[in-house]
């Protein structure tokens, strides 16, 4: 097993490489949802700032 | 087909079809990936001149594909656009833009850290290396071009403009380690006859390069659902599917 994790010797750049690998994949999902989540906020504000000016002007949004 | 490729112009269907294989794509990603790295770091043998140095390709090389292919599919959908004022071509090239970004830069850490071992060093000014990092620094300008606008329409036309010149680095990066002289070790797998490569070498690798497609696919279908909604939300459809 350890030398497996030793990766016969290049351990010191084989896994960073693997690491940084996921960091990378990690950031892309995160920054995604975040960008999806935030998009969606603004178009329920939108919407709901619509509504508010309809209901004062009488109209159908 | 062109049906099809009409209804890629409509707004509605982009966001329904990307909710819809955003799931699926993640899910055999995770598949892919996951027997990509059994198969690459546990099951296949280490290489008989770079011992286990040489596992760092299995998150190098499809990196670098797609590095590439994602910039090729942002001028693809910026030609697109340009041409035919399709808006989802502008969405398509603007949501791929960060995930090719940070595929090159990915690349480049990772063959900067393999090239340490193997050349000696973690930088050279090879042509391979150097057009890789021309690659990286053409999709930040893509992306800082089209938020340099304060009309976005106007931003969307100048970053497609860039991404179309600028994808005559592609075949530049491909074809650097035959024309220049380089360090970078020519094509093994995606060359013309048989890979020199081995069976249990070749299929995680395959499998890693599938995985980060499929990857790029759900965090692309992600990214465009985002855009989408954007730049439509003014529109019924969107308030619509928003209350829903």
């Amino acid at each position: 097993m350890s030398g497996f994790w030793s990766m016969g010797g290049y351990a010191r750049y084989v896994w960073p490489c693997f690491g940084f690998a996921g960091v990378v994949l990690g950031w892309n999902l995160w920054a995604a949802r975040r960008l999806l989540a935030a998009a969606k906020l603004r178009t329920r504000r939108t919407l709901e700032m619509a509504m508010a000016t309809a209901k004062v002007s009488g109209e159908t949004p | 087909m062109w049906t099809w490729f009409y209804k890629l112009a409509s707004p509605p269907y982009v966001y329904g079809v990307a909710a819809a294989f955003m799931p699926w794509f993640l899910g055999l990603a995770l598949l892919a990936v996951g027997y990509g790295l059994i198969g690459g770091l546990v099951f296949a043998p280490p290489d008989y001149q770079q011992g286990d140095a040489f596992r760092i390709i299995y998150v190098h090389v499809p990196s670098a594909w797609m590095s590439e292919f994602i910039y090729t599919i942002m001028a693809v959908a910026g030609a697109i656009a340009l041409i035919w004022r399709i808006k989802m071509g502008h969405a398509v090239a603007a949501a791929s833009a960060p995930i090719g970004a940070s595929m090159t830069l990915l690349a480049l850490v990772t063959g900067s850290m393999w090239g340490k071992p193997m050349w000696g060093t973690y930088w050279a000014w090879d042509p391979r290396l150097t057009s890789e990092l021309i690659l990286l620094f053409l999709y930040v300008a893509v992306m800082s071009l089209r938020s340099a606008f304060e009309d976005p329409a106007r931003g969307d036309r100048a970053a497609a403009l860039l991404s179309v010149v600028g994808v005559v680095n592609i075949p530049i990066i491909k074809y650097s380690v035959v024309w220049w002289n380089s360090l970078h070790q020519a094509a093994t797998v995606a060359k013309f006859g048989k890979p020199s490569i081995v069976g249990s070498m070749l299929w995680p690798l395959l499998s890693m390069f599938l995985g980060f497609m499929l990857f790029y696919g759900a965090v692309l279908c992600m990214r465009l659902q985002g855009e989408v909604l954007n730049r439509e939300r003014q529109s019924a459809w969107v308030r619509e599917a928003i209350k829903s």
